[in-house]
Parts: structure tokens; sequence; C-alpha cells
């Protein structure tokens, strides 16, 4: 009979372990990789000034509007704004409005691995669309070379390396490539997941950073953090007005400042391809999904905690972590948006 | 006689081949043990195993609420999954030469063959959605799914190896079947058992896929069974496919402790059975 | 003899020790027993029947769960190659199509591997080696999944990106299944990988196999004067529904790999004739793309996939273990 204290001890362990570790208070969130890095470093900063975990899964932007939408978690995030059916279809299963909320901006650059070729690739906007459709597999293609001059671009075939999962990252750059090429705008089209006409495929930006930094000869789209911070190279584009430009903070603020003038109340907004010559091209604002009216509102206050902070000592850390902090104009806009969700 | 030297030439030919393919077979496995010894070594350190996973990008941190979480997920699989591995072995093999246990263990086999995918799929529908979020709780039951299979024909297999004449002793001693299968022939099998188990909960804590979207992550220290929960295997995942070197650093930390555990296990099981019982 | 009526007053020892109970405790102790057997049994068929039951339960929750596609798409499900989550179209012919490529280049590696590696268990090592290397092939069973992806994209992918495509290019490069970019991940890493992964099941099974054909026939070969490469060639073929069977549990296992497949095929869903294109298989679909599944629709495909899965490694296995079993039993028999 020593089989039945065996499972009576395993049972008590596990209650033991089974009880909450703590009277802390702990948020659920999952949703985009763009700003994974980011919000990995608020959320660490965070908890330990408040002791309040907010636990954060970066499962792609198309993995945060689900769970919002399946209401599996407290809160998501999304670089693809929800459309209006998405938005219905949240208030049709919580019962309550999901608000979108900005909390930075970031550069969605093209990142390739050419060692040969140094890190101040030019790429126009024909040739990105190029490459992305397949129609141009060689790195020495012409359409490459004619912004290049005086470079040595190697006869080596082109490894595209683009998301496997629904992304927002997808969403600004399909978005971006939409407006500039027409063969795109209807071979392809925009959106969180697209029917990719070449490349390898894998989950999250860290995923398509890793086949970049992995593979010579590829290339591939992921937000500037996750380049800067593995010393991948990325090019300067072509934008609107024909400069090439590459992806800084100035040029990502010039490009929010074209979309200011238009912004709608409930702050969703594509600002890629925007007016501007010093404006980057594929630039995007990354949301958190909130619901207005959560049932729990211990969480809700908590939630709102983090997004004041989020707009005030929270932007200080974006340039450090090579994304631009919201201008003023949409700050206020958001501490709108935030004073109207239900703490009480 | 030149058609029989050409025979036993041959003979060795075919068996230069065969041991060829031995060492074919036999080198990833080294390959696969020895890298992830090497790469896991080196990245082996203290914090590794105290310290938490620090924000995205930055050096350092460990695994500790992974493996923490790990031996709960596992934990709470065995819970689900030994009593009814056992108890339907004890079943399959006291009571069930009958059509009915022929069924049984033939859907026991098939269930062993279902892919932890299709088993974590199931484990969300009925876990994560009526609870209405991820946790700890659904990845023990993908688990504990997983293990039963195990579970059930080593309990089976053990039981019947164990002599008939304890049960005859026991039966003409008085004591009732039931109480002499509880009392006498399941302690005298439960080495057995309980090594079979150790499998099932190797197998068990190796698992990646049915996790994804039932215990699906954390990135802090957590213990509730309600909430999300890291895991190694998850964290060798993500960590994988990423671009930052100390991730992928600590991917192979991780890979390397799974496998000496799952090792391990294995080759206490080994000894365990290969003392007692014959070789099939 | 008669029993004194007086023997219940008083109940002293020596006067109950020398004469025989009026009531056999043969019975009470029996009735106690049948109760204690009867919950006992029933106790242990109640959670056979959980296992019973946990099969067509898996069944019907994935197929309460997938209505909704099945009752829009039908066999055309199987059939379209058009994955589109924006526009709610799910085909899912591409993963199928990634699955059995990656599967069957799996066994065509695998299967000749393995029968060489069973036949040398079984018929030329000495017990000194074959215990040993038994040992050791089954250990590569118990790594888990998720390892061999990790080892896959580290070194399996770089060498097959620098060294293997590039000579399969020069070589055989005129044939349609070795053209295109050396990518490294793509349908032949995920078949390699699969290669090493099911090795192990169809040995073991394999050699389990052979074993059980009796010494009797090896010993009536050899007495007839054939070598030991003719002999092992006689027992092959007796055993060849066996190993067939061993065959389909090995194709059972590659069907469903999951981790090492996702991260190494390049998650594309496209049909290409070359090996050296990306894929995608119905096992990483569903890893990469449950969390996200966004429309009603979108989840219920996956779990429609999940389904399909479900069913083909359920006939797989059952088929095989019939078989196996049956190869057995005739050996066992005729012993």
């Amino acid at each position: 009979m020593n089989r039945f204290p065996k499972i009576v001890l395993l049972l008590i362990a596990t209650c033991v372990f089974a009880l909450p570790s703590s009277a802390q208070l702990k948020l659920n969130g999952a949703g985009a990789t763009f700003p994974y890095v980011i919000y990995s470093k608020w959320f660490d900063v965070y908890h330990q000034k408040t002791g309040i975990e907010f636990n954060y899964q970066s499962i792609g932007s198309g993995g945060g509007i689900k769970q919002v939408t399946e209401g599996t978690v407290d809160f998501g995030a999304s670089d693809a704004a929800l459309t209006d059916e998405q938005l219905q279809n949240v208030k049709k299963k919580q019962g309550t409005e999901v608000l979108h909320i900005p909390t930075v901006m970031g550069a969605v650059v093209v990142t390739y691995n050419l060692p040969e070729v140094g890190n101040d690739l030019r790429l126009s906007s024909d040739a990105v669309a190029g490459i992305f459709l397949g129609t141009i597999t060689n790195w020495d293609d012409a359409k490459i070379a004619a912004s290049n001059r005086g470079k040595q671009l190697p006869d080596e075939a082109i490894i595209v390396a683009h998301r496997s999962d629904g992304s927002g990252t997808t969403n600004i750059f399909t978005d971006y490539l939409t407006k500039v090429s027409k063969e795109w705008e209807t071979k392809v089209g925009r959106g969180t997941s697209v029917n990719w006409p070449v490349g390898l495929g894998q989950k999250g930006n860290e995923g398509v950073a890793g086949i970049v930094k992995q593979a010579p000869g590829s290339i591939g789209y992921v937000e500037l953090a996750y380049a800067v911070k593995n010393n991948l190279s990325y090019a300067a584009l072509e934008n609107k007005t024909g400069n090439y430009v590459r992806p800084t903070f100035d040029a990502v603020s010039a490009a929010a400042a074209g979309a200011l003038k238009g912004m709608p109340e409930d702050l969703r907004v594509s600002i890629t391809n925007a007016d501007g010559k010093d404006s980057y091209p594929i630039s995007g604002f990354t949301w958190l999904l909130v619901y207005k009216n959560m049932k729990d509102k211990t969480k809700a206050k908590a939630m709102v905690g983090f997004l004041k902070w989020a707009m005030g000592e929270g932007q200080s850390y974006a340039k450090n972590l090579y994304y631009a902090p919201l201008p003023k104009e949409i700050i206020k806009m958001c501490d709108a948006r935030i004073a109207s969700i239900a703490i009480k | 006689m030149n058609s029989f030297r050409w025979r036993k030439i041959k003979s060795g030919i075919a068996t230069s081949l065969a041991a060829l393919c031995v060492l074919l077979a036999v080198a990833p496995l080294f390959m696969i043990f020895f890298y992830t010894l090497f790469q896991g070594i080196s990245a082996l350190n203290l914090d590794f195993f105290t310290q938490m996973p620090k924000p995205v990008g930055e050096t350092g941190g460990g695994m500790a609420n992974a493996l923490v979480g790990s031996g709960i997920l596992v934990g709470l699989g065995s819970l689900f999954g030994l009593p009814i591995g056992i108890l339907a072995g004890i079943y399959l093999a006291e009571y069930g030469d009958n059509p009915f246990g022929s069924i049984v263990r033939f859907l026991t086999d098939v269930l062993s063959g279902v892919p932890s995918i299709v088993v974590g799929v199931v484990a969300y529908i009925i876990v994560v959605l009526p609870m209405k979020h991820f946790s700890a709780l659904a990845g023990g039951v993908a688990l504990g799914i997983l293990m039963i299979p195990t579970v059930t024909r080593t309990s089976e297999e053990m039981i019947r190896l164990v002599p008939h004449y304890y049960r005859e002793a026991g039966l003409a001693l008085g004591i009732p079947q039931w109480k002499t299968t509880l009392r006498i022939i399941l302690p005298t099998a439960m080495k057995g058992i309980a090594t079979g188990i150790l499998l099932a909960i190797a197998r068990a804590a190796g698992e990646t896929a049915p996790l994804l979207f039932t215990a699906l992550g954390n990135r802090f220290w957590s213990t509730s069974i309600g909430q999300p929960i890291a895991s190694l295997t998850v964290f060798i995942y993500d960590y994988a496919k990423s671009p930052f070197e100390d991730w992928i650093r600590q991917a192979w930390a991780a890979a390397f402790v799974l496998i000496a555990m799952i090792f391990l296990l294995n080759l206490i099981f080994r000894i365990v059975t290969r003392g007692r019982y014959a070789e099939r | 003899m008669d029993i004194p009526a007086k023997l219940d007053n008083g109940r002293s020892g020596s006067e109950v020790a020398t004469a025989p109970p009026r009531t056999p405790p043969k019975k009470r102790g029996t009735f106690r027993g049948n109760v204690g057997d009867f919950v006992f049994k029933h106790l242990t068929l109640l959670f056979a029947v959980m296992v019973f039951s946990l099969v067509f339960l898996m069944a019907y929750e994935m197929y309460s769960g997938s209505r909704l596609s099945i009752e829009k798409f039908g066999l055309s499900f199987i059939t379209n190659t058009t994955w589109d989550p924006v526009q709610d179209e799910f085909g899912a012919l591409p993963f199928i199509f990634g699955t059995v490529v990656s599967s069957m280049l799996a066994l065509i590696i695998a299967v000749p591997l393995s029968v060489g590696v069973a036949m040398f268990l079984s018929e030329i090592a000495p017990i000194w080696l074959s215990r040993p290397v038994s040992y050791l092939v089954e250990l590569l069973a118990a790594i888990p999944s998720i390892v061999y992806g990790l080892w896959g994209i580290f070194v399996m992918v770089p060498w097959i990106r620098t060294s293997l495509e590039p000579f399969l290019s020069k070589t055989l490069g005129f044939i349609p299944l070795f053209r295109g970019a050396p990518y490294g991940f793509g349908m032949l890493a995920a078949g390699f990988i699969l290669a090493i992964m099911i090795l192990p099941i169809i040995t073991s099974i394999s050699r389990d196999v052979l074993k059980a054909i009796p010494n009797l026939q090896r010993e009536a070969a050899l007495a007839l004067g054939a070598t030991k490469w003719e002999t092992t060639r006689i027992i092959l073929s007796s055993a060849r529904s066996g190993i067939f069977g061993a065959t389909l549990l090995g194709l059972g296992r590659a069907v469903g790999e999951t981790m090492a497949v996702t991260m190494v095929i390049g998650n594309r869903p496209v049909i290409s004739a070359s090996l050296f294109d990306p894929g995608h298989s119905m096992a990483s679909v569903i890893a990469n793309e449950f969390t996200e599944a966004t429309s009603d629709m979108y989840v219920s495909s996956l779990i429609e996939i999940a389904l399909v899965l479900f069913f083909v490694t359920m006939v797989l296995n059952a088929l095989a273990r019939i078989i196996v079993w049956s190869v057995t039993r005739k050996y066992n028999v005729a012993k």
C-alpha cells in the first residue's frame, strides 16, 4: 500500500503549489512582437516599482486580437488596428468596447544579411516590392544595383524571410507595399496574414530576425529594435518624395507629424508612406488593446495606473530601445481615452 | 568453389553494410547529445537555475520560473494520468481477458500514437475555453492524457509479469482477490510500474506543442494552476528561433538540462527492468 | 458429532477452540470478499472505461469544434490550396502535401537504415554488442522533439544550406526535385530530421519482429549451407509484413511530429516540386496559427486539420499494430 501515500503526498504538494504564490496582482496580456522589446522592459521596470505583474506573451498581433476577442487575456497588443468588424466582434463576445491606446511608434526596417556589402544598402520601393514578390531573385539584379552605384553586389540568390503567424508588423509592411506597388496590391494585398509569393516563414519578429541572422543572402522585415539589438544591417528606403531615408526616430516622428492632422478619435491610423521629405516610409503605431469596461475593477485600476505611467515616464525608455516616443498631441488624445476606462 | 566464395563475400558485404547502418543510425545520437552537451554546459551557470528571465534583448537572467513551471506541469499531468493509467492497467491485467479488455488495450495503443499537438487542441477546447483563460491546469490535462497510454501499458505488463504462484498463494490463504491484487501483486510489480511512470514523466517533460496554447507562458514566477505558466520546453522554442545570442545560449542550456534528466530517467528504467525481468 | 447448544454462552476460548464452529468462516469471508471484489473490479473497470472513452471524447470534441468548416467546405477542404485567413477561405492541401512529402522522404531515408540496424541487432551482433546498441537507438527516441528542432536550426540547416544543397544542385540539379535557392530551411531539412526521429521506432519494432521468428528457420537455413546473409534474407522475407507494420508506425510518428518540423520546414503553405523549397505541414500550421486564429471559421479549420491528423495517425497506428501483432502471434503460436 505504498502507492496511496505517494499519491496523497503528490496531491498535497500540488495543492500547496496551487495556492496563489502571493497576494500580488497579476494581469495577463498577449499580442504583438513588434513592441515586445520595450513592453518587456516596461513591465519589468513597473513590476519592480509597484509589484504588479503584467505577464505579456509575444504571440503576434493576430494572437493579441484573437485572445482579446475571446476574453482569455486581460489586455492585448497589436500593430494592426482592429477593423470595424473585429471591433463589433469583441463587443459582441465580451460585452464591452475595446480601446486602442498607442504606446510607441516604431519603424519596420528591411534587414538583410550581406557581409560583403555593409549596412548602407539603398532599396527603392520597386526593389522592395520586387524582392518580396519574387520577381527579383538575385542580389545583383539591375533594380537593386540602380540605387546602389559604387557597391559591388554579390551574385547570390535572395532568401526572403517573412512571418508565418498573424502579425501587425506584416500589416504595416504590406500596407506600405500596397501603397507603393500596384502589382503587390492586386496580387497580395495587405493584412496580418497574407499569401506570400515567396520566402521562408517563421513566428514572430524574433523568428524573422533569427532567419536573417543565420542565413547569408537573406532579407526580411522586422521592427528596428530587433535589427539593432542583433547587429543586423538594414536598408535606407525610398520614401514618397523620392528621398532615401534611414529609420531614425526623427524620420519616424516626421511620418507621424504628417498623420496628426487627420487623426481619428479612436486613434486607429496608418502612417506608412507618409508625406514629407524626411519621413521614413514604413513607420507605424503600436497599440495596447484595453477593455473599456473590465469586470475586475482592481485590474482595471492597475491597467489605468500602468497606462498613465507608460504615457509619462515610460516614454523615456523608448529611444534607448529604438522606438520613437509618441508626439505630445497624441499623448493628450491617449489621456482622454485612458480616462474613459471604467475603474469603478 | 568460386560460387561459394562469392556468396561468402556477399555475406561479408551485407554484414558490413548493416554495421554501417548502425553507425549512421547511432551517429546523430552522439552528434546531438555531445553538441547539446558542449553548448549547454558552457551556458549553464547558477543564474540559469536561480534567476528570472530578463527583458528582451538584455543579457543574463535565467529560467528559474520555467524549471519550476515544467515541474508543476508534469506534476499536474501525473495527478491526472497516473491514477487513471495504473487503475486501468490493473483492470487489464486482472480482469481484462475479455473482448472489452482487448478493445481497451487496442485503444490505449492507438492513443499513444495521437500527436501531442492534437492532444493540445483537445485540452484547449475542454479546459481553456470554458475557463476563459490559459492555465497550468490546461497544460497539466494535456500532459496527463499523453501519459496515460505509457502508464497503462507498463502497469499491465508489470502486473502480468508477477508469477502466478503469488496470486495462488494469496488466494489459498483465503485472502479475497482484490486484497491479493492490492496488497501482494501490486507492491511486487510496483518497482516496474514506478519506472514505467518515470518513462511517462520523461516523455511529458519533453513536450512542447500541447503547451503552446494551454499553459501559454509566463515571464514571471508563478505556481498557481489557474494562471499561465512558464515551461522549459516552450522557452527553448521561443529562444531558439530568436536572433538574440544570449537567448540562444540559454536555450542550449535548457536543452541540456532536459536531455540530461530524460536520459537519466531512461537509464534508471533500463537498469531496473533489465535486472528483474527477462528481455522481451 | 453433535455440537453442544450451550456453546454460544460465554464463548470461552477453549470451548470454542475444541469444537468446529457452527458457521464456517468461509461464508462470512466470501461475502466480504465479494463486496470488496465487486467494488475493486468495478473501480478499475471505471478507469478502463475512462481510457476507452477518452479516445471518443477527443474525436467528438474535435468534430464539434470543426463543425463550421466541415459544413462550409466539405470535401473541398482537402483539395483546395488557398489558405486565406483574410477572406475566410481555407483549403488544407498545402499542409497535407507538406506532411506527406516530408514523411515520405523520412521513410525513404529511415527504413533502409532501420532494417539494416534491426538486422544487425537481431542476426549478426553478439549479445554483448546488441544490448548496448539497442539501448543507444532507444535513447534516440527519448530525445524531445524540441531538442531535435534546436539542433536542426543551428547544426543541420546550416550544413544543408552550405554543403548538401549546393552539392545536390550541382550534381542532380537537372531533376526538379533539387532545384531552387539553397534556403537550408525547407522540405529537405524536415525530411532529414524526421528520418532521425522515426529511426528508433522502426528499428525496435523490426528487431522485435525478427526476434520473434523461431530459430528453427535460421537453423534450417544454416544446415542447408546458407551463408549468414542468405539466412538473414530468408528471415527478412518472413518478417516482411512485420517490418511493413513497423514502417507504418514510423509513418504515424512522422505525420504527427510538430516542433522539430515547424522549426526547420520554412512554414510557407505552398506546393512545390523542389525539396529545397519551404513548405508547411498539418501539425506545424496548427502550432503556428492556433493562438491567433481570429475568426470562428479560422479556428474551426485548424481544428479540422487536427481532426484529420487524429484520424490519419489512428488508422496508421491501428493498422500497424494489427499487422505486427499478427506476425508475432503467428510465430509465438508456432513456437
